[in-house]
């Protein structure tokens, strides 16, 4: 894995928005014209330091960053192998990463003139990141969500609301994550001239996956040189959770052409993998199709209709995966794994008592597959996952499924 | 020379607009909408789209959606789509036939191997709603190659820069999508519409129909009026969502078929 131009695997996509056979621009031709103009517009703004000056200044003082890179001694000791880092992205504004790359958005968005922003979300991370920057810069904010999400994540519906963004029930399809960005989709191909689709993954038509990836390309940015400066030099395994993708891709962006560094992506795997359609493993489970206008892994059954998934986490209930992780997958730079739900609430758990973090179920599904391999590793390997989220959303769902009873309102 | 190019020519000579009906294959069922189909050139129809149902129809509305949703649920396929082709095929030789949908059922097929068994089946022609002309390798160029007809949508934010190459690999005709937004939710008007055809005819020869927002007969006449003809979908999916009985739903296609024959 050289670091010269050629044989980097910095340098996707190509000019057709592909990581190898996936990514691309499967969308009607009504979008087409919108999202060239968005590629235009971010291809000036890469190179333009202004725009990354205003990024830095509202990523330090609005944000928080750079978060800290944390030396997990309970979890360590707990384990006993590896030496477990954590990078605290849970300690955002907002609570998770997904603000790092609205920023960016919204920052273009001002740009192109727009004063509309439409977004998809989950587990309601990406909403309220979004509620959030619209909020601050005046500009209006509608937000689908998948109905049965909106039961699941009644504490982010309300924070958006707050935050004067208007939240819209998706009961089309099954009402979930990808029927909100279907609407979202129908949204943006109505509202063409005034709108903006904020999306909140490492997913979608070119040029999505590559700006969500750079935006969230802080994270390992920080990561590597936190990490050399705490112990001077690379980690030896990185591991994130994985939904759509775009905390993982974030983490793993800076370190894909350092040879020495392991990457593993962990997937939902729900109740189990084996068991059709009980988990949300794009990559253990599905295969090559084109949905939400890109090529990339995907669940779905023999006739290439989209099945749904199954995740007792919110954010990571969504039946495809990034098209740059389809890559890494096929072309064996990552590896992925899965974790059933009852892994994730062991490590939620853990995680809690040993480190007095309560971490989102997103990253309890990293930290599930931690608990995995550390125990197995020597004292001197050192591991780094990113603690995208914090689970201060996810009390309700962990406390139903440990049988206990909240009693919530006054 | 497709079913389709036949079709424009000899309406052409009769100075006549086309009138194409939308139904969604396997709506309610696979008995009822072949029953539908067999009656639509009866009713009028000059050609007609066949709706692949899929999962996440991302533009389509409400009427559509669940038009999919049903057939998914009574067990329809791509396969069945195509067989209800051939059926249909066995008792009409003229009428066209396109296949309209997304691409994921087509490529989780295998290209290669849904372009002949589509042309086994006697589809004409192909409307594949997220293939814009940047991914016309996938499927486009492979099914020109094979004698079937792509038939492109442009929009109201196809400008003079982009419709060169949205009309390149076009053939059969070009459908003109009324209005920014899916089907069966906005009205289209016959002014904001005439300018724009006009400015696709300076542009090619091909013929343009026109779809969206399309369901009266009156709307019909007025769209067909300044284009080569107009689609009709939501309108007739409506018809047939309402449980209404066959010879009902093709009672009312035939009324918007004069419509559009009257322009």
């Amino acid at each position: 894995m050289a670091n010269d131009l050629f044989n980097s695997f910095m340098n996707g996509p190509d000019e057709k928005g592909r990581f190898g056979d996936f990514g691309g621009r499967f969308v009607s031709e009504t979008l087409m014209p919108l999202i060239l103009s968005l590629e235009e517009e971010y291809e000036k703004a890469k190179t333009d330091e202004s725009f990354w000056a205003e990024m830095d200044d509202l990523w330090t003082h609005y944000v928080g960053r750079p978060s800290p890179l944390y030396y997990a001694e309970g979890l360590t000791k707990h384990l006993g192998g590896a030496k477990i880092y954590l990078k605290r992205d849970e300690l955002n504004h907002t609570g998770a990463h997904k603000i790092n790359n609205v920023l960016g958005q919204i920052l273009l968005a001002r740009r192109m003139g727009k004063t509309r922003i439409i977004a998809e979300t989950g587990a309601g991370q990406h909403g309220v990141a979004t509620a959030t920057v619209c909020a601050k810069f005046g500009l209006k904010c509608v937000v689908y969500m998948g109905a049965h999400d909106v039961e699941r994540q009644a504490p982010n519906v309300f924070r958006m609301q707050l935050l004067g963004a208007e939240v819209i029930p998706v009961t089309s399809g099954r009402g979930t994550l990808k029927d909100a960005m279907n609407d979202a989709l129908r949204d943006w191909v109505t509202n063409v001239h005034d709108t903006f689709y904020c999306i909140g993954t490492v997913a979608g038509p070119h040029p999505y996956p590559a700006m969500v990836r750079d935006f969230q390309a802080i994270i390992g940015k920080e990561a590597k040189a936190q990490m050399l400066a705490a112990e001077d030099r690379l980690p030896d395994t990185i591991i994130a959770a994985i939904g759509g993708g775009s905390n993982a891709m974030g983490l793993f962006f800076p370190f894909l052409d350092d040879e020495s560094v392991r990457i593993i992506g962990v997937e939902a795997g729900g109740k189990g993998v084996n068991m059709k359609m009980e988990h949300c493993a794009s990559l253990t489970g599905g295969r090559p199709g084109v949905l939400h206008g890109n090529r990339t892994y995907l669940l779905q059954d023999d006739d290439g209709q989209i099945l749904e998934g199954h995740s007792i986490s919110a954010g990571l209930d969504y039946p495809g995966i990034g098209p740059e992780h389809s890559w890494l997958h096929e072309i064996g730079r990552a590896e992925y794994v899965a974790i059933t739900d009852d892994e994730a609430l062991e490590a939620f758990q853990l995680c809690c008592t040993t480190e007095g973090i309560i971490p989102a179920l997103e990253p309890s599904h990293a930290l599930a597959h931690v608990m995995k391999i550390a125990p197995d590793l020597p004292a001197d390997h050192i591991i780094c996952m990113n603690m995208c989220g914090r689970g201060d959303k996810d009390i309700f769902t962990v406390a139903k499924h440990l049988g206990v009873e909240m009693v919530r309102g006054d | 020379m497709t079913r389709i190019d036949d079709t424009f020519a000899a309406l052409k000579a009769d100075s006549k607009k086309a009138f194409v009906a939308y139904i969604m294959a396997g709506d309610t069922d696979e008995a009822t909408s072949l029953e539908v189909m067999q009656g639509l050139p009866g009713a009028g129809v000059d050609i007609i789209e066949l709706g692949i149902p899929f999962t996440d129809p991302m533009a389509d509305g409400p009427t559509i959606q669940l038009a999919g949703q049903r057939a998914l649920a009574a067990g329809m396929t791509l396969q069945k789509t195509l067989d209800m082709a051939a059926a249909f095929r066995k008792g009409d030789d003229k009428t066209p036939i396109v296949l309209m949908g997304y691409y994921n059922p087509i490529y989780n097929r295998g290209v290669d191997k849904f372009l002949v068994d589509a042309k086994a089946a006697g589809i004409d022609g192909l409307i594949v709603v997220d293939l814009p002309p940047e991914e016309d390798e996938e499927l486009c160029l492979p099914a020109q190659a094979a004698g079937m007809n792509f038939i492109r949508l442009a929009t109201p934010t196809t400008d003079d820069k982009r419709l060169p190459k949205v009309l390149q690999n076009t053939s059969g005709f070009l459908y003109y999508v009324s209005i920014t937004g899916i089907t069966g939710a906005a009205e289209a008007s016959a002014e904001d519409v005439a300018p724009e055809v006009a400015r696709i005819k300076a542009a090619s020869d091909i013929p343009v129909i026109v779809g969206f927002g399309v369901n009266t007969p009156e709307k019909a006449q007025a769209i067909a009026g300044v284009a080569d003809g107009t689609v009709v979908g939501s309108a007739i999916v409506s018809q047939i969502a309402a449980g209404k009985p066959v010879a009902e739903v093709l009672a009312f296609v035939k009324t918007l078929a004069d419509g559009a024959h009257r322009a």
